[in-house]
């Protein structure tokens, strides 16, 4: 399907630079994949179903869900925030700031969970003025969300930031002129502009969140019905050789991702379409 | 309302009453700024500071100890020899792929390019797996591999497939609207005044994408370092032979030898440091290069 | 007086963007800020707008005074050289926005706005496009939305940025008729900023001119084309053939050349710079005769919209210098000019600045 090139093209290479990357994604990709989703489609369908629909399998979708959920909609509220405060506003060691919001692309999410669970623990930094008013976060559902937050932050953060910084100021300037307030004018005229950004970066952050594995393990505590989340299962049933169960639940947290995936091309496509003179 | 209305030649310090219209009111602003800084502490600066802290607390010799006692000495070797066999494999995978990308039209072209996102989209325990499937004792090709003396799980080859895997798309990534921005019309002068693909690749592809493909080295190099979910489940955590840093991280901890494990978390951590400060200069040196151009 | 401007003063760092300008803009009139570019005049219209603080001096409108007051407040309509149009909102609620966003006491029904929307989409001639988003329009018609928009507030004073600078010349050309009809219906105070005298001339009741941070002219268009105050102005509003010379008994000197002018006023052995547009000159073939400055044909241009003659001649210190005649094309026809032929240039009409004298170059001006 890659082979119909329009090949008069003087530039040479395309015939192996091609070739090798589609011989390397079939090999470390393609057929990898596709070797899952093989696997799991020779199962019957009840040891599918069984598998997938287990009630311990059953509460950790509801907390890899919600839990990816809440923390997504904690960095689209305060993503938003710091994109905002970082574009418009001068500050002391800004740059600084704005360079670290990467962090938690660049420190491996083992360090982050160890990092997280020391400070989130009863007697930890943080966690002991929450202990205060007898709020847990380490080895509760509390901790999973702080975990998910942290490795999303980036995203929303990341995305809205240049579509804040090209913004034209010359329709704020228009609102305030028809007699819009400030506020007024940020939520009708700035948001929905942002509206594809803030979204892509939400969903970017949810999907990030749904699979993610090393910086929560730390701090969850890893209570089946209460704190286990799906990739953990996946790890537990795959290192006591349940392949099938383990590869039930992977198929469902791939299609997961797949469909994360088209609605996050979806947003794009859609806010090039809409925002496009 | 103001009341001055016999205007004075003087200025005015009106800086109180009159705002511009792109601007909040200051206390808006400070708040503002106070709400971020405040999150932004307890998720970035804090993490940050407790590695840091629980690393050196007890002194530079500890610190040193814990980093050349033999387990983590093999868990650093083990990843510095991973990275070295992964980075340079994406570096031509991603180069490759971002010149058939960007210097060609084809069909299938945006599935190519969403093909190379869903690493990102995969969970690292789901990349895991399906090596373990594949080529696990229980798996698909285990008894071929056994019968072969091979071992692909529990050991160094699973460990380099699963990071190459999921390092896969950080120098495409980079390179690919980079390569695409810059069109194909430079190349296509090198090659009418004489140059080989080769060398007009040298002399005139890579002198314009070097930063990029600086920035996604240095960030692909990291991720590989840090990777660790796909690695928990193909490694077998074996210490001293098949535990990276991230892994022999989790067992430290595990043990309760916080300290050991914060001074290895403090070599990554440093490389992670060092990763952003490298991506801030880059967009630094890209910003001023626009700005005087 | 509906707008008044005193002693407003501007800085950009070190640049002088408004120096000590002092303004009236009568009720009702559509008035033209012209000027080259860093002139201030934009940056006057964003002071009156509230968009931009003065360093020092006072805005009023009808008396009341408005230089603290935040733009949101002040009752304007702006509309922006780029129209920024709302994209994700459709043209009839890019017009509604300024009612819509009215508190809730003072906010008219919906069947009110509704109303009014649809009357100042008529009005502009672009009711069919309601439903439709700016993206879909052409340049000219979102800047007649953009003009709607400002007027369904309305507001006390209507200000318009180059409104025309972004759009092509036919459909420029189009719109300033369009508006200055559109005036003449609705006479709202009008301002409007443009570097293009033509455009100024053709729309606006009054003209202001700009250079350097200051007012050079004020006045109705005719008053600033047929007697320019300063020599910039004259220069600025249309093509100019500029003199070099000295004033000597009825007649400036140029080089070894000279012209016949009387003027009282002047005194023997000023010197003085004199203007006289394409339009003031006649072509001399006779080289002999003592008045005219002797030029050279370069080029004549007997047909096309402009017919003109070209020529080369020298000025006071023996540089060379170009000259424009306008002339109907039957009398160059007339002339049977050659490429290289000697001719004089005698004016018509002349207008004559002392060259030492800056007051007359910065325009001392006092309505």
């Amino acid at each position: 399907m890659f082979s119909t090139a329009q090949a008069k093209s003087v530039i040479p290479g395309f015939n192996i630079t091609m070739g090798f990357s589609l011989l390397y994604l079939t090999f470390i990709f393609l057929i990898p994949v596709g070797g899952l989703l093989l696997y799991t489609s020779l199962m019957s369908w009840d040891e599918f179903w069984r598998a997938v629909s287990h009630p311990q399998v059953v509460a950790s979708y509801k907390l890899s869900f919600t839990a990816s959920f809440i923390g997504a909609s904690i960095n689209l509220v305060f993503g938003f925030l710091a994109a905002w405060v970082l574009v418009r506003y001068q500050f002391p060691f800004k740059r600084i700031i704005d360079a670290l919001i990467d962090l938690p692309f660049a420190l491996p999410t083992a360090v982050a969970g160890i990092a997280l669970v020391t400070l989130y623990a009863s007697t930890g930094w943080v966690g002991q003025y929450f202990e205060l008013f007898d709020i847990r976060i380490a080895y509760t559902q509390i901790g999973v969300v702080i975990a998910l937050t942290y490795i999303g932050l980036p995203f929303v953060v990341r995305t809205v930031q240049p579509v804040l910084e090209d913004f034209e100021a010359e329709l704020e300037e228009a609102s305030a002129a028809l007699g819009a307030s400030r506020l007024t004018t940020v939520i009708k005229v700035i948001l929905p502009a942002l509206l594809p950004a803030l979204l892509t970066g939400f969903a970017l952050a949810f999907a990030r969140a749904l699979g993610e594995y090393g910086s929560v393990v730390f701090i969850s505590g890893n209570l089946p019905y209460a704190t286990e989340i799906t990739p953990l299962l996946i790890v537990a049933k795959a290192e006591q050789y349940d392949y099938n169960g383990a590869a039930a639940i992977g198929t469902v947290m791939l299609v997961a991702a797949f469909v994360l995936l088209l609605v996050i091309n979806f947003l794009q496509w859609w806010s090039s379409r809409r925002f496009s003179h | 309302m103001s009341t001055v209305t016999n205007a004075s030649a003087l200025p005015l310090d009106r800086s109180g009453l009159w705002r511009r219209a792109t601007e909040e009111p200051q206390w808006v602003r400070r708040t503002l700024i106070g709400t971020t800084l405040v999150f932004l502490s307890m998720f970035l600066i804090l993490p940050l500071v407790v590695v840091l802290y629980g690393a050196f607390e007890q002194g530079l010799k500890v610190w040193f100890a814990a980093i050349n006692e033999p387990d983590a000495a093999a868990s650093i070797r083990l990843t510095l020899l991973v990275v070295a066999i992964v980075v340079p494999i994406n570096v031509v995978f991603g180069v490759a792929v971002a010149w058939a990308i960007a210097k060609f039209e084809f069909r299938g072209k945006t599935i190519l390019i969403s093909m190379i996102d869903m690493p990102f989209a995969i969970s690292p325990v789901v990349v895991g797996l399906i090596f373990v499937i594949l080529f696990g004792s229980q798996g698909w090709l285990g008894n071929w591999l056994s019968a072969h003396d091979l071992r692909i799980i529990y050991a160094v080859p699973g460990i380099i497939i699963v990071i190459a895997f999921g390092t896969l798309p950080f120098i495409a990534r980079e390179l690919i609207p980079l390569m695409q921005q810059q069109g194909k019309q430079e190349e296509e002068a090198s090659l009418t005044l004489g140059a080989s693909g080769w060398k007009t690749f040298w002399y005139v592809t890579l002198p314009n994408i070097k930063w990029g493909l600086l920035y996604g080295v240095i960030l692909c190099n990291a991720r590989a370092m840090g990777e660790f979910g796909a690695v928990a489940v193909v490694s077998g955590r074996i210490r001293g032979e098949t535990n990276t840093m991230p892994l022999h991280i989790e067992v430290l901890y595990n043990e309760y030898m916080f300290t050991a494990a914060f001074a290895v978390s403090s070599l990554l951590t440093g490389l992670a440091l060092v990763t952003i400060a490298i991506k801030s200069f880059i967009e630094w040196h890209e910003n001023r290069n626009r700005v005087t151009a | 007086m509906s707008i008044r401007v005193e002693n407003i003063n501007k800085k950009f760092g070190d640049f002088v963007a408004l120096d000590n300008i002092s303004l009236e803009l009568p009720e009702g009139q559509l008035t033209a800020l012209l000027g080259p570019s860093g002139s201030g005049k934009t940056t006057l219209l964003r002071i009156i707008a509230g968009l931009e603080q003065p360093d020092s001096g006072s805005i009023a409108f009808y008396g009341k005074d408005q230089t603290d007051q935040h733009v949101s407040e002040r009752g304007v309509g702006f509309v922006f050289q780029h129209y920024a149009l709302f994209k994700h909102m459709t043209v009839y609620e890019n017009v509604a926005y300024g009612l819509t966003v009215k508190p809730r006491k003072e906010r008219p029904s919906k069947a009110e706005i509704h109303k009014k929307v649809m009357s100042l989409l008529e009005l502009v001639q672009l009711d069919w496009t309601a439903n439709r988003y700016p993206n879909q329009l052409s340049g000219g018609q979102r800047q007649r939305i953009a003009l709607a928009r400002a007027l369904a507030v309305e507001p006390k004073v209507l200000l318009l940025d180059e409104p025309f600078g972004a759009l092509d010349a036919k459909v420029r050309a189009e719109l300033r008729r369009w508006l200055r009809k559109l005036h003449d219906e609705i006479h709202v105070t009008s301002v409007f900023v443009t570097h293009d005298q033509e455009e100024a001339l053709e729309v606006s009741d009054r003209i202001v001119v700009m250079n350097q941070g200051r007012i050079e002219q004020e006045g109705t268009p005719d008053e600033v084309y047929e007697q320019p105050a300063t020599p910039f102005v004259y220069g600025f509003l249309g093509s100019v053939n500029l003199f070099h010379g000295r004033f000597e008994q009825h007649q400036i000197v140029v080089g070894a050349d000279a012209i016949e002018h009387r003027d009282e006023a002047l005194i023997h052995g000023t010197d003085v710079f004199a203007f006289a547009r394409p339009n003031e000159l006649e072509i001399i073939t006779d080289v002999d005769a003592t008045n005219g400055i002797l030029a050279t044909v370069t080029q004549v241009l007997a047909y096309g919209p402009q017919p003109r003659v070209e020529l080369e001649g020298v000025n006071e210190i023996g540089q060379p210098q170009h000259f424009q005649v306008a002339l109907p094309p039957e009398s160059i026809k007339g002339l049977a000019l050659q490429i290289g032929q000697r001719v004089r240039l005698v004016p018509s009409r002349l207008k004559v600045f002392e060259r030492d004298s800056s007051a007359v170059v910065a325009g001392d001006k006092t309505t």
